[in-house]
């Protein structure tokens, strides 16, 4: 039966993506990670092999295609042996560009949207702020009038591949507090009074960097603002379903993979003189793996199929794209942790493919709305007040 | 101006369980197939040349309907148009009568400049249609280029050998086969996959090329594989341990295998 999953071009872009990441990702993912960063070079192999202007519109520079084909890309990237840290090093423009593209506005297309998908530039998104990232409405990143620009004044934090960009999508508040004061701004990190720090230390997303960003008195041209004056919020907030289900996406992908990976381990390691997998107890933990990933991925991919619908309802997509998230986040933790358990001492090593998931998934219900804060929009979205 | 006609093959996946037909010839039909991985740097190389100048790739497939897909693959990864053989009558054809198709589509395509081929294929792995269709079609052969440079309508290509190195040209039609060191090929990016779908592929018989039945198939075979069998798994080494005198060791052993 041929679903939307299982389209021939689909079947082909998932074979190209696969061999993409063979060949162009995995065999170096190990030194990035010790890098700290992906190389530029990353992403114009990306650009060139069509990886890296999936789901923007040709109109931009994007290579086309919708949802369910990014879906499937990330699939295919994360079950080939990427991993969810490089998708955000190597797809930040991915938040980073979307607010700009709906603007429609000509000049910042060509000039940040046309460059980032061709592989040239790299840019980030900064929301979250040293105060506070879950209450973006609270923003503190100011930007004042004075003629022709704005001046910023603030400090961003967690960014994203701030060390690398080359233009941040900055939210500031060009208004009076609350959602309706804040704006989008792009801000080139050129400019005098931009820096970034060094990358951060984490716990995972190791290949993909992250700073804190300074913004002292830097001036930036009026006409970056993405869209209206205070029209920031609703711009982040509308972002952020296709966001979540990116990561949804990202977390069941990363528990396939480590199922994929403890299957074959549980085939060949042998204790006690039979393989793992002669133990019931074993075979009924990896059963418990596979219902959480194939569970998480069909309720996530149906998310993503209803937002294709043309009358497609946006409170219903935000609603659902938090429980996807929250769902597939959970089954990933879950599944992380017992790939690392099936694995024994290889899979607190860092050779294990499995650690590297073990610890970048752990983000994942962090990031793009925690877990609780996604709870709440749904408490919200369902009317469950008292 | 080149226009370049590509000869793919579909050839079952190597990865996978391949079998043999009740006739010892290599099942097409029952199992997963892909176009020759060899057959992809001719793709790759047809296309670099009309990029760098301009044409058109046609690529050329004699195959079950299944070898669509190589044809498919083929066009996503940007080659212009395609021509599929598809006749019963065909199935079991050995390299000769292969050729006569090849070379008959090929005349009826007409308007090409090259004829380009990969190397071998992953199944057969005989290596001589390029040659016999060459002879065929009265055509020079430029055979496994490992480099090539056009310039005017003249190709010049570099073949490497084990003992030496061949630098061979030719002018006006030609056929040319490709090794795997000739370029690095791409793969299908989402719009070409897009693309393929828009790009015409034209199915003829063997009456459209006006061969007849008796001159393909098992029956007009000039060779026939009587027997096969799986090769035995390779036996474990032997293990020279080294007390001062694994030299000699080693070449006691190279001398009596007649090595050196
Ligand atoms: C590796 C990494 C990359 C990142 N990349 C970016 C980026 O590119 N751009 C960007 O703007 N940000 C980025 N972030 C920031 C990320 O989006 C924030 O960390 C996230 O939004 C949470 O904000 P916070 O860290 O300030 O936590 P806080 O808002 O302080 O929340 C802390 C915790 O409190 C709990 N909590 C919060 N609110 C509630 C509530 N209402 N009810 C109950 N519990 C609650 C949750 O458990 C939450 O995890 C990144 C973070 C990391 C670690």
């Amino acid at each position: 039966m041929t679903t939307p999953w299982t389209t021939p071009e689909r079947v082909a872009l998932r074979e190209s993506v696969t061999r993409f990441a063979q060949t162009e990702v995995v065999p170096h993912l190990r030194d990035w990670e010790d890098d700290g960063r992906v190389p530029r070079e990353l992403h114009r192999a990306a650009a060139a092999a069509g990886v890296l202007g999936l789901g923007f519109a040709e109109s931009v520079g994007g290579e086309g295609g919708d949802a369910v084909d990014v879906t499937t890309q990330t699939e295919a990237l994360i079950e080939a042996g990427a991993s969810s840290g490089l998708c955000a090093a190597l797809f930040t423009h991915g938040i980073a560009l979307p607010h700009v593209v709906a603007s429609g506005q000509a000049d910042l297309v060509e000039r940040y949207v046309r460059p980032t998908l061709a592989g040239e530039t790299i840019g980030s998104l900064a929301v979250t702020e040293p105060g506070g990232g879950s209450d973006v409405a609270a923003l503190t990143t100011r930007a004042r009038r004075d003629g022709d620009h704005l001046v910023v004044d603030g400090t961003k934090t967690f960014i994203t591949s701030g060390t690398r960009a080359d233009f941040v999508t900055t939210a500031v508040r060009t208004g009076g507090p609350g959602h309706d004061g804040i704006s989008l701004l792009v801000v080139d990190t050129d400019l005098p009074g931009f820096t970034a720090s060094r990358p951060l230390a984490k716990m995972g997303w190791h290949c993909s960097d992250t700073a804190e960003l300074a913004y002292d008195g830097v001036r930036v041209p009026v006409s970056n603002l993405v869209g209206a004056e205070g029209s920031g919020f609703v711009a982040i907030m509308r972002q952020f379903v296709s966001e979540r289900l990116s990561l949804a996406v990202q977390a069941y992908s990363t528990a396939q993979r480590c199922l994929d990976l403890a299957v074959a381990h549980a085939r060949e390691r042998e204790t006690f003189g039979r393989p793992l997998m002669g133990r019931q107890v074993v075979r009924h933990q990896l059963v418990e793996m596979h219902r959480l990933t194939t569970t998480a991925r069909t309720y996530t991919r149906s998310v993503v199929e209803a937002g294709l619908a043309p009358d497609a309802d946006p409170m219903r997509q935000a609603l659902d794209a938090s429980i996807a998230k929250n769902d597939a986040v959970d089954a990933c933790k879950q599944v992380v942790d017992q790939a690392v358990q099936l694995f024994g001492g290889a899979g607190y090593l860092r050779d294990s493919e499995v650690e590297r998931h073990y610890r970048d998934s752990r983000i994942l219900g962090i990031g793009g709305g925690a877990d609780e804060v996604l709870s709440d929009l749904a408490a919200k979205l369902l009317g469950y007040a008292a | 101006m080149a226009n370049i006609v590509v000869l793919v093959k579909y050839v079952p996946d190597a990865t996978g369980d391949r079998t043999f037909t009740s006739d010892n010839t290599v099942d097409r039909v029952g199992v997963d197939g892909l176009l020759s991985e060899l057959d992809e740097y001719a793709v790759e190389e047809a296309l670099k040349v009309v990029e760098a100048g301009d044409g058109e790739v046609t690529v050329l497939t004699v195959g079950p309907e299944q070898a669509a897909d190589a044809v498919r693959k083929a066009l996503q990864i940007g080659a212009h148009k395609g021509v599929h053989v598809l006749d019963d009558a065909i199935a079991g054809s050995d390299a000769a009568a292969t050729s006569l198709v090849l070379a008959k589509a090929i005349e009826k395509i007409a308007d090409y400049d090259i004829v380009m081929t990969g190397l071998a294929s992953t199944d057969g792995a005989m290596s001589v249609v390029p040659a016999m269709l060459a002879e065929r079609l009265g055509l020079p052969q430029l055979t496994f280029a490992s480099e090539l440079t056009i310039e005017g309508d003249t190709i010049r290509i570099r073949r490497d050998g084990d003992a030496a190195t061949e630098t061979i040209e030719a002018s006006g039609k030609m056929v040319v086969s490709v090794t795997d060191q000739i370029n690095e090929p791409r793969y299908p990016s989402f719009k070409g996959i897009m693309a393929a779908k828009k790009k015409p592929v034209e199915t003829w018989s063997i009456a459209d090329l006006g061969i007849e039945a008796s001159q393909v198939g098992t029956a007009a075979a000039w060779t026939k594989v009587l027997s096969f069998e799986p090769r035995p798994p390779r036996t474990a080494g032997e293990i020279v341990t080294d007390e001062g005198d694994g030299g000699t060791k080693l070449a006691e052993y190279l001398a009596s295998k007649k090595f050196v």
